[in-house]
């Protein structure tokens, strides 16, 4: 078996770091870091997106690494920082499932994606070959940090990874989605870090507090 | 160069046109002037033109078209036949004279803006005319649908009260329900093509169970529509809420719309006929008809008692379809043509009598503002022309010769009394029972028209406001008028009616036509030697017995007439309040059939100072029904609600598991 070209090798390099970052965020307590670390899964992202932009030669790649850079290791964190300073909350409380568990959980998670990405991996290009299963992975990831978090800030930066997640997939999967979809999804995720920042406000008036543990008055029955 | 239409083409037009005129509306809609004076009226026209044309085109062969509207590569398919054009006529005519009587009744302040109202309400006729034309399930849907929503709209005119916004989500609760059976029916109907055009239901073959099964969400489902007990709870909630001239034409002629769709499944679009489907249907439509008209001789609100009246009539109704399907079923095709052509006389005389009642229902209520029998009386000095107009509807409903009402009873008993020839050993020997019944209601609908048209118009007035009441407007009166003539000549041409609607039916159930012997005046049915009716020469008979007994009277007794105080005869203090009430009228009946009625009394003590005695009479339905569906929803939403936690980690965990489950099965 000859050896993978450089540029892959870089390629899954930056699968491998999104995959450690994802579960620090699964792990992480303060809210700061928390968005640090968003921060960071956005410039692998665009890394990643230059690596391929370069491989495949596809200029719209080049855009579409811009964009990530401007709105996701700066606009989005510079946001979050702010709003944190507003609201003050830096720190989440104790988690719903306690750190180790959700680790553990994470790894099941992890080898329930590679698995699922087994078959598609099998038929595709060298490229994806890992990159897949890792993406599936960020997500589920991601998603398990959202049920775990009890607060509202911490369940929208999971959220971001999310997305950041399905952005990995989509770029190693198909070299990029087509440039208007690119475009779309990014608006979307600005307008809904507005929609958010807002939620924020009423719901701190609501409640005096950012704990999502005091929504829980909202059901109708007891 | 001559352009020639055809029937199909203008009717579709003049449907159009009601819909342009109620978009019409819309360009000034706080005008009261506008609509009434100029809408309302155009609107009338179209509806006279629309009875023209489809009783022109009564003989014709059906034609069909396809319209390229709505959804890419559904077009819509409409078709004019024989059926169609009868209900057609119906909508027209009634619509016409509600329309103008519509014009003279919308005051300012009735809830929703005339403009929206002249809207809502072109919109109805316009659906209520589609669905008749109508000839794939998909526009057949849209049209009952529209149908049912702009007629909720209508109901709830005065939406800011709390009850008439409770009387309006029941009635689309039920419509609701019943067109999805008719949607399910259809459903089955296609029998596995695949195609939703009733020209491909009626090529499909359906097996015995399928077509039964069939048969069985049409009933429900138009029944629901017709008021069929025990769907029937929406009516005497909805009529009262809805503005007089819409409850008109919702009992006139919406209802006759199930009729309609019940016509046509069931004799159009399933192949077979089995015979004890009749059964079916004759059993729910007699019993209707008996639990309408005893519970309308106990109501005390004007309106409730109408719609009531309605429902003891779609009763009737659907009796003579049921017969129509055992005559089928049996093979005796000539006698299910007078089973149906009764039926269909009868939807033409409800649609003309029971508007007229409604519609008089409403110049009471605007005069007098008063829906209570126990506040009404002595109408007949203040509010001559809608008190004569009103005792044409009532003798019609109540049955009584010449009038409409008692030609389609007459044909129906006929019916009935032929039904020895069955050839089912129990049923020929059991169906002349139900001809008792028949009669038993005619009976019953005579005397609630007594209390109805005795409490509101005749005797002393109850409450001293009644005495400032005016007489309707010159556009009700018209409009009142033109329904009255309708039930008179309905009722003194029989022979010349008759033939028509037998060829109607005899082309739907693809048997000759009978032979209706006999002159202009002389309705005479296949069996002359049983029966037959001449209504002018009845008429005239009545008259001239009229005339001779007021002359002999005159000649003989009031020439000889002492005139003096002595006792009176009681009537010397008599006041209003001695009058017979209401409740005081509907008491024997609800003495006699007391196991049907839920009541709740309220009697006083002996020692109590200030006694009150109070009934009221309410639906078993509710109680035996309702309630207990009720209930079970309710611990259905209950045990559902265990979903919901509050938390959203609990939410996202619901997200999460179902995506790794739905990814499992990939995997």
């Amino acid at each position: 078996m000859h050896p993978l070209p450089f540029s892959l090798q870089l390629l899954n390099a930056c699968a491998a770091l999104l995959l450690l970052l994802s579960f620090a965020m699964l792990s992480q307590r303060r809210t700061v870091n928390l968005v640090n670390l968003l921060a960071v899964q956005g410039s692998l992202l665009v890394i990643a997106t230059l690596i391929v932009a370069w491989r495949t030669g596809q200029p719209h790649l080049y855009v579409s690494a811009l964009l990530t850079l401007a709105l996701k290791v700066f606009a989005l964190p510079m946001l979050l920082h702010r709003l944190i300073r507003r609201l003050n909350v830096w720190w989440d409380t104790e988690p719903v499932i306690n750190p180790s568990g959700t680790m553990l959980i994470g790894l099941l998670v992890v080898v329930f994606s590679f698995g699922l990405a087994q078959p598609i991996s099998a038929v595709a290009d060298t490229a994806i070959r890992s990159t897949l299963g890792i993406a599936i992975a960020v997500i589920l990831l991601s998603f398990l940090a959202m049920i775990t978090r009890r607060k509202a800030m911490s369940q929208v930066v999971a959220f971001l990874s999310m997305e950041n997640g399905l952005f990995f997939g989509a770029m190693s999967a198909t070299y990029g989605m087509p440039m208007v979809v690119e475009l779309g999804v990014a608006l979307d995720v600005l307008v809904a870090m507005l929609v958010l920042g807002v939620f924020f406000f009423q719901i701190r008036e609501q409640f005096d507090s950012l704990d999502l543990y005091h929504l829980e008055s909202l059901k109708e029955r007891d | 160069m001559a352009v020639s239409f055809s029937s199909l083409q203008v009717c579709l037009a003049l449907l159009a046109a009601w819909l342009v005129v109620g978009f019409a509306g819309l360009l000034r809609p706080r005008s009261i002037r506008f609509a009434g004076r100029t809408l309302f009226p155009l609107g009338a026209l179209c509806g006279a033109a629309l009875a023209t044309v489809a009783g022109l085109s009564l003989g014709a062969a059906p034609e069909s078209r396809v319209l390229e509207l709505g959804l890419p590569g559904l077009p819509m398919h409409m078709r004019l036949d024989a059926l169609s054009a009868v209900f057609l006529v119906l909508l027209g005519a009634a619509s016409t004279a509600i329309s103008v009587f519509s014009a003279g009744y919308f005051r300012k302040g009735e809830g929703t803006l005339p403009g929206l109202l002249c809207l809502e309400y072109h919109v109805f006729l316009a659906a209520m005319g589609f669905v008749l034309l109508a000839d794939d399930a998909y526009s057949f849907m849209v049209a009952w649908e529209s149908m049912a929503l702009s007629s909720y709209f209508l109901v709830t005119t005065q939406h800011r009260i709390e009850e008439i916004r409770r009387a309006g989500f029941l009635y689309l609760l039920v419509a609701h329900v019943g067109a999805l059976s008719i949607l399910l029916g259809f459903g089955v109907l296609q029998g596995g093509s695949w195609q939703f055009t009733f020209d491909a239901m009626r090529a499909a073959h359906l097996d015995a169970t399928w077509a039964s099964i069939a048969f069985g969400l049409a009933l429900f489902g138009f029944g629901a529509k017709a008021g069929l007990v025990p769907l029937h709870v929406w009516l005497p909630e909805a009529h009262p809420a809805a503005p007089s001239p819409v409850s008109a034409l919702m009992s006139g002629v919406m209802l006759k719309t199930a009729v309609y769709g019940f016509l046509r499944v069931t004799f159009d679009l399933i192949g077979l006929q089995l015979w004890w489907w009749g059964l079916v249907a004759l059993g729910v439509g007699l019993f209707t008809a008996f639990y309408g008209v005893i519970f309308a001789a106990v109501q005390t609100d004007m309106k409730r008692l109408l719609a009531w009246s309605s429902i003891e009539n779609l009763g009737i109704a659907f009796a003579g379809i049921g017969l129509a399907i055992i005559f089928r079923g049996s093979g005796l095709g000539h006698l299910a043509v007078l089973a149906l052509v009764a039926t269909l006389y009868h939807c033409l005389n409800h649609a003309m009598m029971k508007s007229l009642l409604f519609l008089g229902t409403g110049s009471v209520l605007h005069a007098t503002g008063e829906r209570n029998l126990g506040r009404l009386g002595g109408l007949i000095h203040r509010m001559p022309w809608v008190a004569w107009m009103t005792l044409i509807g009532a003798l019609a409903i109540a049955g009584l010769p010449p009038l409409n009402g008692f030609v389609s009873e007459w044909l129906l008993l006929q019916a009935f009394l032929f039904a020895g020839d069955v050839p089912h050993p129990f049923a020929s020997m059991l169906l002349p029972a139900g001809a008792a019944i028949v009669a038993l209601c005619a009976a019953l609908a005579g005397y609630v028209m007594v209390k109805f048209y005795g409490v509101v118009f005749l005797g002393q007035p109850r409450e001293a406001s009644l005495s400032t009441a005016r007489d309707a407007g010159f556009a009700e009166r018209v409009g009142l008028g033109l329904l009255a003539l309708g039930c008179v000549l309905l009722g003194l041409f029989p022979a010349l009616i008759v033939p028509v609607l037998d060829g109607a039916v005899a082309g739907l159930l693809h048997v000759p036509t009978s032979r209706w012997g006999g002159p202009w005046w002389l309705l005479a049915p296949e069996r002359a030697r049983h029966a037959t009716y001449g209504p002018p020469a009845l008429c005239l008979l009545l008259v001239v017995a009229v005339v001779l007994s007021i002359y002999g009277l005159r000649l003989v007794y009031h020439r000889t007439v002492r005139r003096g105080p002595a006792w009176d005869c009681g009537h010397a203090r008599s006041d209003a309040r001695m009058q017979d009430t209401a409740e005081g009228f509907g008491q024997p009946i609800r003495h006699m059939f007391e196991p049907f009625f839920e009541m709740t009394r309220k009697l006083p003590s002996p020692s109590d100072p200030t006694p009150t005695y109070a009934v009221t009479v309410g639906d078993r339905a509710w109680k035996l029904l309702y309630l207990p569906i009720a209930t079970a929803v309710h611990a259905v939403a209950n045990a559902v609600a265990w979903l919901q936690q509050g938390r959203i980690s609990t939410y996202l965990m619901y997200s999460f598991a179902t995506l790794i489950l739905l990814l499992a099965f990939v995997l």
